[in-house]
């Protein structure tokens, strides 16, 4: 460890970058405290004649001349029961407790901690005097909130003998639960909290293959373009396609156990609105208010840049440090381009030599350090946990191949390309079926299989294929209307809408729509396919496609996903007695 | 003891350079004498040990080398705030140039404002009728919103924006204390005049303040004009409990003025040579549009922005639109066939209607009304496109029948007398009557309680169907 007492002299400022005479003898990455007010901030380049430093608050008034005090630590997140239900800035502090401080609004060089030091939580202690801990093991648990149970980690750079502990009991995150001594025969005292730099990932045992589905409710993501636990996607899209919207549904309705929501450059009203949202929504598997799976990092457009390009890290060390508890954590970032801008911001102020648009050249390699983060991993103490990544691009002007997407595509495995014409025709989520993938399908199949059904990825290829003949066909309708077309043709069209209106389309403001399990789905798909199977028998028999539109069963199987409660599966039974009976009927009117 | 430095080390456009500074602090505000007698304002944007560059509000007209004296104040831009700048006019820096006097106000605020915590904003819920139906009924204001106008030159978005205050400021609640903050950045005086008389006509004057810089006012005063306008409409919405309209004219402007700034400071530009920096200034003056929780005010934005060339994906609109909460577009085409408000519907959004409308709000089926009119008329935009390939004659008859309904769509509910002031009842049963026009399986985004509800199919005449009333 460094020693904290150094200090240097501020030599020139230029927003929130600053220059420090000489060298004071900080690291890299160092968190340091600038001038009178004390304001946080970060070493991010060292030379022998000045020292960078960019500053994590608004720098007016601070002068040459005032002095830099070192820390002594790179910059890290505090992690220790408390994290989940709270809501922070970009760099962990609590914005509750700076609103208590400063009202309103948020005041600079605010010193408050990042989790509650007084409160004392219920410990249940799980190893004994004698016990040999390796680093990672769990030592405590706490009933953190009424969802989840926050399990006591040694850190991950400690190992040794447990020469005495405490008895259960209520404990503040400070006080000592035990002492261990190490190899070199030294002893430590080990409390419930430690601190974790958040630009270094944790270290895991193992990482595993994709394997099992982050199942969100969401017909087009499970069904089309499934993301696996342990996974990352992207999410683009121009102002006003539903990113965010996107993001809320996943965070409300995935099963994965902990959500961490970043907001990082986005609006202040979309991070209350989350607040008030998840402080009311249930969480149908626990029966929780969904806010006690969820913590919130929100560094809203207007808070400081340099902040905002940390929010993320510090977003993701929190994720891993639940992962490593044995959590399957999804970690929402609004909007990775916004933390891109900001990169772009401060290397504009470096005066470094921009790569495309005005980006830095270091863009690509920050995107895949941060993206490699995610993973299905065997954690140190043996548990198996996963981050899975949920990244929002807002592309200049909606044009996909400005630097960030392209970029994020290289290191994502899964893009959820939204569309402004769908978003147009109020058709949400406006996800574009032709142009997003998802490379987990074969990872995800075998899943598929055990745990829905057999036909599964059969029935989603069918899907898929019935779009993309739909696509190619409006080509020619654009051109010569549709009523010119084979009847078979006209049939998939009619299909193809089915599929659109009834299946792709959810509505997130209805109470069974918003969220739909996965078994339902997949009955949505069977029937739909089933319609398809029947019709085409009859177009084959000669029966024109105008005779079939007369009956009303294309719009009934339409609005299946309001009329079928998710707990009456049952009712799928009468929608195929009905596809017979319309077969039926057609064949006797026109026999 | 305030030390003068004589004389600058270089002049660049708007930007000078001061050595030999003592004890400057960056983002502070510095008074300039010229010749010993003209005075200007600026502001110190980097330090560099002793040497400073600074910005000059008033422009470096007549600024020599030798000829200055600088003194620093000591603190960033401040203005004095009160209720008494209601009625008020003041230029870009918020100097009252209406003859009235200095505002006397022991409170002075620093312009920069500070970031809202998001924990203490209450979440904007309650909406405001416009009486505009394509406003109300698909991309409805709320009390608190930031929702611009995506403009073109020549297009009516002036009128529009005097239209929203008038109707907006004198509806049902008029007893509660409104004010209207109005900034103008590098406009025509046509068109400060216009929205002065507009003021003036509808007798809202003196709940008015006006900061105003003209296209051939400085330009870097124009970068401190809505910051100068915010500041004041926070004081009186927070500390005052008003509800304060802002309308801020025009954004293009503004970008451009520190475009300006950026390139003779040798900033590294990054699209279409805007500072990388464009998206967070941006924010920081529209995140100041809101509701603080357990306070009676609010702030709700109308920044109007021309985008050059109509283009849409142009940086300043595309970052514009990143940050605010939806936008009202304005059409050419629509213009050109004299349809008032010519608001593009499709493109437009608001992202706070969803939660301020419906049962309780408006009407229970103002949501389900607003996408099915939303999604019926993106059929329109291929119907159309179908008819010019194939001829209208050729269309089946329900493309026909949605070519009709864009037609009425187009000139009942978008358009409007200028003068009209609609109920939202009135908004949403236009809308019932459009949705008539179509068959009831084409409208599936309704539910069926309420199309059984308020479904009615409407008789198509020659002459087009709502001229009855």
């Amino acid at each position: 460890m460094a020693d904290a007492t150094k200090t240097g002299v501020i030599f020139g400022i230029n927003g929130p970058v600053i220059y420090l005479e000489g060298d004071p003898g900080f690291q890299m990455n160092e968190m340091v405290y600038v001038g009178e007010e004390k304001l946080v901030g970060e070493v991010i380049g060292l030379t022998l004649d000045r020292t960078i430093i960019q500053v994590y608050e608004e720098t007016s008034r601070i002068k040459p001349g005032q002095l830099v005090y070192g820390s002594g630590a790179p910059v890290s997140v505090t992690l220790a029961p408390g994290i989940l239900s709270n809501i922070f800035d970009g760099i962990q502090r609590p914005l509750s407790e700076i609103a208590k401080i400063g009202g309103p609004y948020i005041n600079r060089g605010v010193s408050v901690d990042s989790l509650d030091t007084e409160k004392k939580w219920n410990t249940h202690i799980m190893v004994k005097k004698g016990d040999y801990l390796l680093p990672g093991s769990i030592i405590a648990q706490v009933q953190e909130t009424r969802a989840i149970v926050h399990k006591i980690l040694l850190p991950p750079t400690v190992e040794g003998y447990v020469l005495d502990v405490v008895e259960d009991g209520d404990y503040r995150i400070s006080d000592a639960l035990l002492t261990l001594q190490k190899g070199d025969g030294k002893e430590q005292s080990i409390t419930m909290m430690q601190k974790w730099p958040i630009r270094v990932p944790r270290p895991t045992a193992k990482r595993f293959p994709a394997s099992r589905p982050l199942i969100t409710g969401q017909r087009i993501l499970d069904t089309l373009f499934p993301l696996a636990k342990g996974g990352t996607a992207a999410v683009p899209g121009g102002f006003g396609t539903g990113k965010t919207m996107t993001q809320h549904q996943i965070a409300k309705w995935s099963d994965a156990d902990i959500i961490i929501y970043i907001g990082c450059g986005e609006r202040g009203n979309e991070m209350t609105q989350v607040l008030e949202e998840f402080s009311q929504l249930i969480d149908p598997k626990s029966g929780n208010p969904l806010l006690d799976r969820t913590t919130l990092i929100a560094n809203t457009s207007n808070m400081p840049v340099a902040a905002r390009e940390a929010s993320l890290y510090s977003g993701l060390t929190l994720a891993e440090y639940y992962r490593d508890m044995g959590y399957h954590v999804a970690i929402m970032a609004d909007s990775t381009s916004r933390w891109a801008e900001a990169l772009r911001e401060l290397s504009g102020r470096l005066e470094e030599m921009p790569a495309e648009e005005g980006f830095p050249a270091y863009l690509a390699s920050r995107l895949s350090a941060f993206y490699e983060r995610a993973g299905m991993m065997q954690n140190l103490n043996g548990t198996e946990g996963s981050v899975s990544i949920i990244g929002a691009v807002s592309p200049q002007g909606g044009d996909f191949s400005e630097p960030v997407t392209q970029n994020t595509k290289r290191f994502v495995r899964c893009f959820w390309g939204l569309d402004k014409s769908l978003a147009y025709a109020r058709h949400f989520p406006a996800i574009n079926w032709l142009t997003s993938y998802s490379e987990y399908l074969t990872d995800l199949a075998p899943w598929y299989t055990d745990h829905v059904d057999k036909c599964f990825m059969d029935y989603r290829n069918q899907i898929v294929s019935l779009l993309t003949q739909e696509s190619s066909l409006m080509e020619i309708v654009k051109l010569i209307g549709a009523d010119v077309l084979p009847d078979d043709q006209k049939l998939t069209l009619e299909v193809a809408k089915v599929i659109r209106t009834g299946f792709l389309q959810q509505n997130a403001f209805h109470k069974d729509d918003t969220c739909v399990p996965l078994e339902k789905q997949f009955k949505m798909m069977e029937v739909i396919l089933y319609l398809y199977k029947r019709s085409r028998s009859l177009i084959s028999m000669g029966m024109p496609m105008s005779i079939l539109k007369e009956d009303t069963i294309f719009d009934k199987i339409i609005s299946i996903k309001y009329d079928v409660p998710n707990d009456r599966l049952d009712l799928f039974d009468g929608y195929k007695n009905q596809i017979d009976q319309f077969y039926d009927n057609v064949v006797a009117r026109n026999a | 003891m305030a030390i003068e430095y004589l004389g600058l080390s270089s002049i660049n456009g708007p930007l000078v350079v001061l050595e030999g500074l003592q004890d400057a602090s960056y983002d502070e505000i510095v008074e300039m004498t010229i010749n010993g007698s003209q005075r200007k304002m600026g502001r110190i944007i980097e330090i560099d040990k002793d040497k400073a560059i600074i910005q000059v509000f008033e422009g470096t007209e007549g600024m020599a080398l030798r000829n200055t004296h600088t003194r620093l104040t000591g603190h960033p831009m401040e203005i004095p705030v009160s209720v008494n700048m209601l009625g008020r006019t003041f230029n870009g820096i918020g100097q009252p140039i209406d003859g009235l006097g200095e505002i006397s106000s022991d409170i002075r605020l620093d312009v920069n404002g500070k970031p809202l915590n998001p924990i203490t904003r209450e979440y904007p819920r309650n909406y405001i009728c416009t009486g505009i139906s394509s406003i109300d009924g698909l991309t409805t204001l709320i009390r608190g919103q930031k929702l611009p106008i995506f403009s073109g030159n020549g297009l009516p978005h002036d009128q529009l924006a005097a239209q929203i205050v008038q109707q907006a400021s004198l509806g049902d609640d008029s007893d509660e204390e409104f004010g209207i903050i109005f900034a103008a950045m590098g406009v025509k005086y046509d068109v400060a005049d216009f929205f002065r008389r507009t003021f003036e006509e509808s007798g809202v004057s003196d709940h008015v303040a006006m900061f105003i810089n003209l296209a051939n006012d400085p330009v870097v005063e124009r970068l401190i004009t809505p910051k100068v306008a915010l500041t004041a409409a926070e004081y009186l919405a927070f500390e005052k409990g008003m509800h304060i309209l802002v309308i801020l004219t025009d954004m293009t402007s503004f970008a451009e003025a520190m475009r300006e700034v950026s390139s003779s400071k040798g900033e590294i530009p990054s699209r279409k040579g805007f500072p990388g920096y464009l998206y967070s200034e941006l924010a920081a003056l529209y995140e100041r549009a809101g509701i603080v929780a357990g306070r009676t005010g609010s702030v709700t934005q109308i920044p109007i922005l021309t985008m050059p060339n109509d283009d849409i994906t142009h940086p300043i609109p595309d970052l514009t639109g990143y940050i605010t909460e939806g936008q009202i577009v304005l059409d050419r085409e629509l213009h050109s066939q004299s349809i008032y408000p010519p608001v593009s519907v499709l493109p437009s959004l608001s992202r706070l209607m969803k939660d301020g409308i419906g049962k309780g709000y408006t009407r229970e089926d103002h949501q389900d009304v607003a996408n099915q009119l939303f999604s019926c008329y993106a059929k329109v935009g291929d119907a159309k496109a179908l008819a010019s390939v194939i001829g209208e004659d050729e269309l089946s008859p329900i493309d026909k029948m949605y070519l009709n309904f864009g037609k009425e769509f187009e000139h009942h509910f978008v358009g409007q007398d200028p003068h009209d002031n609609r109920t939202i009842i009135k908004t949403l049963d236009i809308g019932w009557k459009l949705l008539g026009m179509l068959p009831r399986e084409e409208l599936d985004r309704i539910d069926t309680k309420l199309l059984d509800q308020y479904y009615r199919p409407s008789q198509v005449t020659e002459e087009g169907l709502l001229k009855e009333e």
